[in-house]
């Protein structure tokens, strides 16, 4: 990248654990587009053992769909002129299982609560969280640290001036379990330490010879207050300098990014706050993958981000129905369907994981199973995405440490403004209606939300190029990312079927909806209105019951979704009335092909 | 994305199979590239660190941690006997001695004089690698393990749980479609490896373990079945480890299933043989299926196996491997290149597929798996 001269065209790649994917970007008349999309298989493992394969592949894919000439042999053209070369080249990876952390702080509660939230939004997997009073005993730990062979340890503990000895203790055990890396046999495991100022120096007499060990600062620095950032930056470059260039090809491709390879998920959650902030909203993404399901958060500037690790469609899918329960999954399903053969097709799906559903049947089943993984993925988010525990008032740290837990979760859903979805059972639904009631269906939104999905799954190319230039990634991602479905209006509270929910004025018109319905009003994708939505008696949209709310809605490739089903949503015990109840909102808003006949 | 296809598991025989055998840590290999091997010969052997055991010290002496140096009888890195006294405190003039004993064998690995702990560790803990199956060494892996190669009859499975076994191959059943019921399975069948139909039930797995069948290869198992056996539900296919005194190998999948005719041909021809079986399954990137591994006679024949890097070819044979058409097996007919749409209204690359009943069937060439015979 040359410095200071303005990017005409953006090279970015993800490489994801299967397919890399490579976009194009360049600047048309003043703004930034999206020009195309190519892929190629990833190439990490045998028999190619060199991501840049991969990469290179899919780039050639770029080139082939768009007739530019990216490439001279291996090598990427700089700069970009007329048909030719990039100004620009940014990569994420995925590949090789993701980022494999383990973190450790003394109260589980607090600093090591404050560690996993550092470590999950670099977009690591944690592991485990080891801590002082986690009631195992230390050998244990021990043989936990060495059984699961992360790529990286992130220790914390202890307040600025607080405790010494309980820090010094986890880094013994760090160093008795004297753990190796999953890639390479050849280097020293990464332990980042963030805690307590006056336990470095004994923690770098314990670990400093057995670990690649990096010091940063407190990532809680006073119990008030987190300070996530140097832990999570020293991450990132540890991932770099130990992970990734451990991993095949990966020192190559290294040299040919402009900036550091990020985790894909840490790219994403980048995108997704500067999103956040640029448009002064709540934002919740969720990923939902063959074997996780990812959620990132914003609310009220606040970012949290976590990874259901056994919730996914393919690889996971098993657990989806151990975890939720048949009943939960069979209450969205409108047909009979006994238990055998519900335990028996999705244990079907998860031997063979890559197969998609070709009846009807099949994909209705499928979309139950997705609001149930999405459904779990919030409930583990709400709980991890808390307010800081144990900051009560005048309280020593000794009093803090015997305390139960304090923080309410942070997510908020009546102040969520908008939702993104991405992952094959959203981004691929045959009707992008489908997504959007999947959406509502698992994630219960209230008041008014907007919905959308990243069609192409786009979001990390943009999150590691908003770190170099926002306005490029914040443009394709208003334009090109993102498919808007549309907008969910939905009341909380219950009433008596029939009786009204709520009224929707719109200029001149007036439409009245009852408890238990849907609705589905077309506005098109580019399109805006202002509205008064004046719920009944049982009803609340945010300013109390039966008081009304002006707003202005955002259409979509869906539209306008009324839901009145009333929240919390309860679905008919009785087969027939839930057979029932479930084909009249399918009908309203057309989800399926059938949903007239059934 | 062109070639995109799910390469179907080996039931095949002849060919030349490698297996690599990996300590979990470095440590010596045992034998020489060329040495023959059986199944049980050890090959490569370690030792694991010992278990670390913590001891709170300056608690049980009662003293700050910075003193712990000036009680200690052991220093860093010596050897410890079990109830050998490794601290003592002088006490008052030599009276009320504390004296703390060191509460295994091993080493003492660390004293911290600032939490207190003492660190022991005891002694290393042997681990041995076998061959797995007859054959011989073929490459040797510097200071991890080997790779033994022999020519045999390979049949993968799609499931299985429990580990590497050996035994008697023993059909039980006379044809693919018939069901494992606990009637079928006696005391003879001690040490063998049964060769079951479509389906296993419950008191047959139970049966089994009961007079020491070592493993148990069929079609199918039911989900309620499987989970009634195990004592839990199976949430992610990572399996190998069940204790449950067999190894079971399903080769099409959850629910009654025939088990495909050529597998079942196969391993029945080899009644009496002596097999090498694992029910370990890892579906994930790197995947891993259970497999039957029969070695056979130097001489025969080695079968070239055929190269599937070009993809799909009309005339394939191939199973599909999803409901509604879960185990039907046909002959591929057309693969139109272009994307069509297909009853869910979803836009998949399809093919069309002539099944046994002369019917032809449009297919996501997702849901199908080339039989590899």
């Amino acid at each position: 990248m040359e410095k200071g001269r303005e990017l005409l065209r953006i090279l970015a790649t993800d490489c994801g654990s299967t397919t890399t994917k490579a976009i194009l970007i360049e600047k048309k008349g003043g703004e930034y587009r999206l020009v195309v999309r190519g892929e190629a298989p990833t190439t990490v493992e045998a028999p190619f053992e060199d991501v840049t394969r991969g990469a290179l592949n899919a780039v050639r894919e770029v080139e082939e769909l768009t007739g530019r000439e990216l490439l001279d042999g291996e090598k990427l053209i700089y700069p970009a002129k007329d048909n030719r070369g990039i100004d620009i080249y940014v990569s994420t990876s995925s590949a090789g299982g993701g980022l494999q952390m383990m973190v450790a702080g003394v109260v589980k509660e607090m600093t090591a609560e404050s560690a996993a939230r550092a470590a999950l939004g670099a977009g690591a997997i944690v592991m485990d969280v080891i801590a002082t009073n986690d009631r195992r005993k230390p050998h244990k730990r021990i043989e936990l640290i060495r059984d699961l062979r992360p790529d990286m340890i992130l220790l914390s503990g202890g307040i600025d001036g607080g405790t010494v000895s309980h820090v010094v203790e986890l880094s013994e055990t760090i160093k008795a379990a004297d753990p190796k890396p999953r890639f390479g046999t050849g280097y020293k495991l990464p332990v980042i330490f963030a805690g307590n100022v006056d336990a470095r120096e004994a923690v770098k007499e314990r670990l400093e010879d057995k670990t690649a060990l990096s010091i940063v600062d407190n990532l809680r620095p006073v119990l008030e207050r987190e300070n996530l950032g140097p832990a999570r930056d020293a991450i990132h470059e540890l991932f770099m300098e130990h992970v990734m260039a451990h991993a095949p090809g990966y020192k190559k491709l290294m040299k040919w990014t402009d900036v550091p390879i990020m985790p894909t998920p840490g790219a994403v959650g980048a995108l997704i706050q500067t999103i956040a902030k640029k448009q002064n909203i709540n934002v919740m993404g969720v990923d939902i993958g063959g074997a996780t399901t990812d959620i990132f958060s914003v609310f009220n500037g606040i970012f949290n981000r976590t990874v259901s690790a056994n919730l996914g469609m393919s690889y996971s899918v098993s657990n989806v129905l151990t975890e939720a329960g048949m009943e939960n999954v069979l209450r969205w399903v409108p047909f009979s369907l006994s238990r055998d053969a519900l335990g028996n097709r999705v244990r079907n799906k998860m031997i063979r994981p890559t197969t998609v559903p070709m009846s009807l049947m099949g994909l209705k089943l499928e979309q139950a199973l997705a609001r149930e993984a999405l459904r779990l993925a919030l409930v583990q988010h709400k709980e991890m995405a808390v307010g800081l525990k144990g900051v009560q008032q005048e309280r020593t740290i000794s009093d803090a440490f015997e305390q139960v837990a304090t923080g309410v979760t942070l997510v908020n859903m009546m102040e969520l403004d908008l939702i993104v979805g991405s992952g094959g059972a959203l981004s691929h639904a045959p009707r992008r209606v489908q997504a959007a009631l999947m959406l509502i269906d698992a994630f219960q939104p209230v008041g008014i939300t907007r919905l959308a999905v990243d069609s192409i799954f786009m979001m990390p190319h943009l999150g590691v190029l908003s770190t170099v230039h926002e306005k490029a990634a914040t443009e394709v991602f208003d334009k090109d990312c993102l498919i808007r479905l549309g907008t969910c209006i939905a009341p909380v509270g219950n009433a008596p079927a029939g009786k009204k929910a709520l009224e929707l004025t719109i200029g001149e018109e007036i439409i009245t909806i009852n408890s238990g319905e849907m609705k589905l009003i077309p506005l098109a994708e580019d399109e805006k209105i202002s509205a008064v939505i004046k719920p009944s008696k049982y009803f609340d949209m945010g300013e109390g019951r039966g008081r009304e709310v002006a707003a202005s809605l955002r259409g979509g490739v869906v539209g306008i979704i009324l839901d009145c089903r009333g929240r919390p949503l309860a679905l008919p015990e009785n087969e027939k009335e839930r057979f029932a109840k479930l084909n009249r909102w399918n009908s309203a808003l057309s989800i399926y092909p059938d949903a007239k006949e059934e | 994305m062109a070639h995109a296809y799910t390469p179907g598991l080996k039931v095949t025989t002849n060919i030349k199979l490698r297996k690599e055998r990996r300590l979990p840590l470095k440590g010596n290999v045992v034998v020489n590239i060329g040495d023959k091997v059986s199944a049980e010969t050890i090959v490569a052997r370690t030792e694991l660190p010992g278990d670390v055991e913590t001891l709170n010290l300056a608690g049980k002496l009662g003293v700050m941690p910075s003193e712990l140096a000036q009680f200690m009888k052991k220093k860093e890195g010596d050897p410890i006997k079990k109830g050998e006294i490794i601290a003592e405190s002088s006490g008052f003039f030599g009276l009320f001695k504390s004296q703390i004993e060191s509460p295994i064998k091993g080493t003492l690995e660390t004293i911290s004089d600032i939490t207190g702990q003492l660190i022991l560790r005891a002694p290393p803990m042997p681990v041995e690698i076998d061959a797995y199956m007859d054959g011989k060494v073929a490459d040797i892996i510097e200071n991890e393990g080997v790779v033994v190669e022999s020519k045999v009859t390979f049949v993968q499975g799609i499931f299985g749980i429990g580990g590497e076994a050996r035994g008697i191959i023993q059909p039980i059943v006379n044809n693919p479609k018939e069901v494992v019921e606990a009637d079928l399975i006696d005391e003879s069948h001690r040490g063998k490896v049964l060769i079951g139909g479509s389906y296993v039930t419950k008191e047959a797995l139970e049966k089994a373990v009961r007079v020491g069948v070592i493993g148990i290869v069929v079609g199918g198992i039911g989900d309620a079945v499987l989970k009634e056996f195990l004592g839990y539900e199976i949430g992610v296919a990572i399996t190998g480890n069940e204790n449950k005194g067999i190894t079971l190998i399903v080769t099409e999948g959850f629910g009654k299933m025939n088990m495909s005719p050529a597998a079942f041909k196969l391993l029945s021809q080899h009644e009496g043989d002596r097999a090498s079986i694992n029910g370990a399954t890892q579906i994930r990137a790197g995947v891993l299926r259970p497999e039957v591994v029969v070695p056979l006679e130097e001489s025969s024949e080695i079968r070239k196996s055929k190269d599937y890097s070009k993809g799909l070819e009309k005339g394939e044979l191939v199973r599909i491997i999803r409901e509604p058409y879960f185990g039907t097996i046909g002959k591929v007919v057309e693969l139109p290149p272009n994307l069509e749409n297909i009853e869910t209204e979803s836009s998949v690359r399809i093919l069309k597929v002539r099944v046994e009943d002369g019917k032809i069937l449009t297919i996501p060439r997702a849901n199908i798996e080339i039989i590899e015979a």
